[in-house]
């Protein structure tokens, strides 16, 4: 009977405080954040100071990278960089303000490209959590659907993309690469949607029926409050995924305003302003953190079900 | 706790909305050209370019900007390029009326299918080099044997080993081979001994770049350059290509396209007169390469097309010669030629670039630049 009692209301019987814990930790997580990123920042410098500028070398084949100053520019430098103005021309912006918005602009396009990602993922997980025929026919799809290599399926959806004119509506080229954000986006969230869609215990999916409930009221109220502590990490996941994909995308595709156009823009200063390129990269990356940070803030509303996430 | 709650739902909210919100405003912003006022009676035309906004399209950002399309009652609207863009498939899939494209690439997209057309050829010249240090003491292919060449592959490295192949070294034992990235950090660290690199940007770069024993600039007496144009392996690079199939059908087409050439000389010739100006028009399109980068690849382009002899665009039919039996001949270290079959009459024609020359000497306008002088351009540290 209390076995029953437990698998049928764990929240009840397993009262796991996670909202103090986590508001004491999320400051931590921030600092502890901050702290990596400054002890990348060390280690780059002393990686520097450690190898020759040559890199290492074992025999023919070099193992160990380059690390003079153009290779690797001092990290001092890169910041500095930041500072300057991009180029000579006049009213040029600095390079921390390109970035800045070239930052604004991949986040708002890989955050539409997750939005779609996460809703067809959603979608996807529950039709194959409704019919088991679905999920044998598309599981081996959706798995195959990430071995595709990104950069020849981007210059396909720019192509179908040009074609679309429906009234007034055009299509833009940020559309496709939010669209093949969406693609990376989808995968972790389908796969976690639908592990968290059957983690009910049986005798709670029984309850259910003995009680005559639809499929979907089952889905609201036991199998989708189930799902949240699968649900949030596939969702980060899904966040950074789609800034990786935003920005391949950009790349492929050329897409204009964005940080990975930036990257490649930047790279061709390379060998004259190395640490350009670099400041670039850096600023990619954080978009990715910051991505992931802004979706987990979706868990704080959802505190109450995440009783036993999965991290 | 429950203020909590809200505030967490009230920031997803926010953004889910600032995303909404910068996504619909992106529309408008994102064009990339304005569109013409009076758009109703213009034509519109698409072109696609390679690779980015850059002083290599200064033309067609010039005719642009100077009203010379509108003149010719088109709106065009020029498509950036990106890394995995090919042009010319975009061009012949419908997405876009016009590409440009290097020769070469174009001939091996046609073999597969693509139905294309060269119908202006706005390089005369080849701007690859094979670039080396001064002290390596290599000036001519045949100077290559026993180095490490660099070459950035992908159809870019035929000229090369056209050259090595008619100094009578096998570029597959002879010399060893390296695949090249975008910069040119390799060949400064010593990895490459001849690199390749184009006129108007690699080679800037490397201009643009500090010399770490003497703390200033590198200087063109530090390179030497063999260049392809010398070596009888160039190919033709920069064409305007247009769709075959529309080409040989659709009359509107045809005028289009003697329209849409007409004005592009314009802009080149305006480019050619002005190459500051032109500078500033391209940089005013948002590309990120510095001032003097831009200047300098202005200058280096004008040299690539002036004087053209017999007019701008003109298709030579040696040089056209030259590049397709490169293209048929040369085999790669892959053992592959660009092409297998000699291309058919209709991969490129005369007829429109004529008919838009004739109307603009009529203009009175000098299509040959035979008096064409580059100008001195100074490099800055990293190309600003």
């Amino acid at each position: 009977m209390t076995d029953l009692a437990t698998t049928l209301a764990p929240e009840r019987t397993a009262p796991v405080p996670v909202r103090p814990r986590e508001r004491s930790t999320v400051g931590r997580r921030i600092l502890v954040g901050v702290l990596a990123v400054l002890l990348l920042a060390a280690l780059w410098e002393l990686v520097k100071v450690v190898v020759p500028d040559g890199g290492g070398h074992l025999g023919e084949a070099s193992v160990l990278p380059r690390t003079d100053d153009l290779a690797m520019p001092h990290v001092w430098d890169i910041v500095d960089r930041v500072l300057q103005p991009e180029t000579s021309a006049t009213g040029s912006p600095t390079v921390l303000s390109a970035m800045l918005s070239a930052c604004w602009f991949t986040l708002r396009v890989a955050l539409a490209g997750w939005l779609v990602g996460s809703i067809g993922g959603l979608l996807l997980a529950a039709l194959m959590q409704r019919w088991q025929l679905a999920e044998s026919a598309l599981v081996p799809w959706v798995v195959l659907s990430q071995t595709v290599p990104l950069i020849a399926l981007a210059p396909l959806v720019v192509g179908w993309g040009g074609r679309i004119h429906v009234g007034t509506f055009e299509w833009q080229r940020w559309m496709s690469v939010a669209l093949i954000a969406s693609y990376l986006a989808f995968f972790p969230v389908t796969i976690g949607a639908l592990r968290g869609f059957q983690s009910p215990p049986a005798a709670q999916v029984e309850l259910f029926r003995a009680q005559a409930a639809s499929w979907n009221r089952t889905m609201l109220s036991l199998r989708l409050p189930a799902s949240v502590p699968y649900l949030l990490p596939a969702l980060r996941l899904g966040a950074a995924t789609a800034v990786v994909g935003a920005i391949v995308a950009e790349v492929s595709t050329g897409t204009k305003g964005g940080i990975g156009r930036l990257i490649i823009s930047y790279a061709q200063s390379a060998s004259g302003d190395p640490a350009k390129p670099w400041a670039a990269i850096a600023a990619a990356a954080l978009l990715g953190l910051v991505a992931a940070g802004l979706v987990s803030l979706l868990g704080l509303g959802l505190g109450r079900y995440r009783y036993a996430e999965v991290r | 706790m429950r203020l909590n709650r809200l505030t967490a739902w009230g920031a997803v909210g926010v953004a889910a909305a600032l995303v909404l919100a910068g996504c619909s405003s992106d529309s408008g912003g994102e064009a990339e050209e304005e569109p013409s006022m009076s758009s109703e009676v213009l034509i519109p035309v698409k072109l696609q370019l390679q690779w980015f906004t850059q002083a290599q399209f200064a033309g067609y950002y010039a005719a642009i900007d100077q009203g010379y399309y509108v003149d010719e009652g088109l709106d065009v609207q020029i498509v950036e390029g990106g890394t995995d863009i090919v042009p010319q498939s975009v061009l012949a899939d419908g997405s876009v009326d016009y590409a440009i494209a290097w020769v070469p690439k174009a001939l091996a997209s046609r073999e597969q299918g693509a139905g294309i057309t060269d119908v202006a050829q706005i390089f005369q010249r080849s701007g690859t080099l094979q670039v080396s240090f001064a002290d390596k003491g290599i000036s001519t292919a045949a100077d290559l044997e026993g180095k490490t060449v660099g070459n950035w592959g992908y159809g870019n490295e035929f000229e090369l080993f056209a050259g090595m192949t008619k100094a009578g070294l096998d570029p597959a034992t002879d010399v060893t081979l390296v695949q090249q990235q975008f910069d040119m950090n390799a060949f400064l660290a010593g990895d490459i001994d001849a690199a390749q690199a184009m006129t108007y940007n690699e080679y800037a770069q490397l201009l643009e770049a500090e010399n770490p024993e003497t703390g200033e600039l590198y200087t063109a007496d530090d390179f030497t350059a063999i260049d392809w144009n010398d070596e009888g392996t160039a190919m033709l690079q920069d064409a305007i290509w247009a769709n075959s199939e529309k080409l040989a059908s659709d009359e509107e087409y045809q005028e289009t396209t003697v329209k849409f050439i007409k004005a592009s000389l314009k802009g080149w010739i305006y480019a050619r007169d002005n190459p500051e100006e032109a500078r500033d028009i391209v940089v005013a399109q948002g590309s990120q390469l510095g001032n003097s980068h831009q200047l300098w690849q202005t200058n280096e382009i004008n040299k690539l097309i002036w004087p053209s002899p017999d007019g701008i665009g003109m298709i030579d039919e040696d040089a056209w010669a030259q590049t397709v039996d490169v293209a048929l001949t040369t085999k790669n270290d892959q053992g592959a030629t660009v092409i297998t079959t000699e291309p058919d009459a209709e991969a490129y024609t005369n007829e429109y670039v004529e008919q838009a020359l004739a109307e603009l000497r009529d203009e009175g306008v000098d299509v040959s630049g035979e008096d064409f002088e580059p100008i001195e351009v100074t490099l800055e540290a990293g190309g600003n």
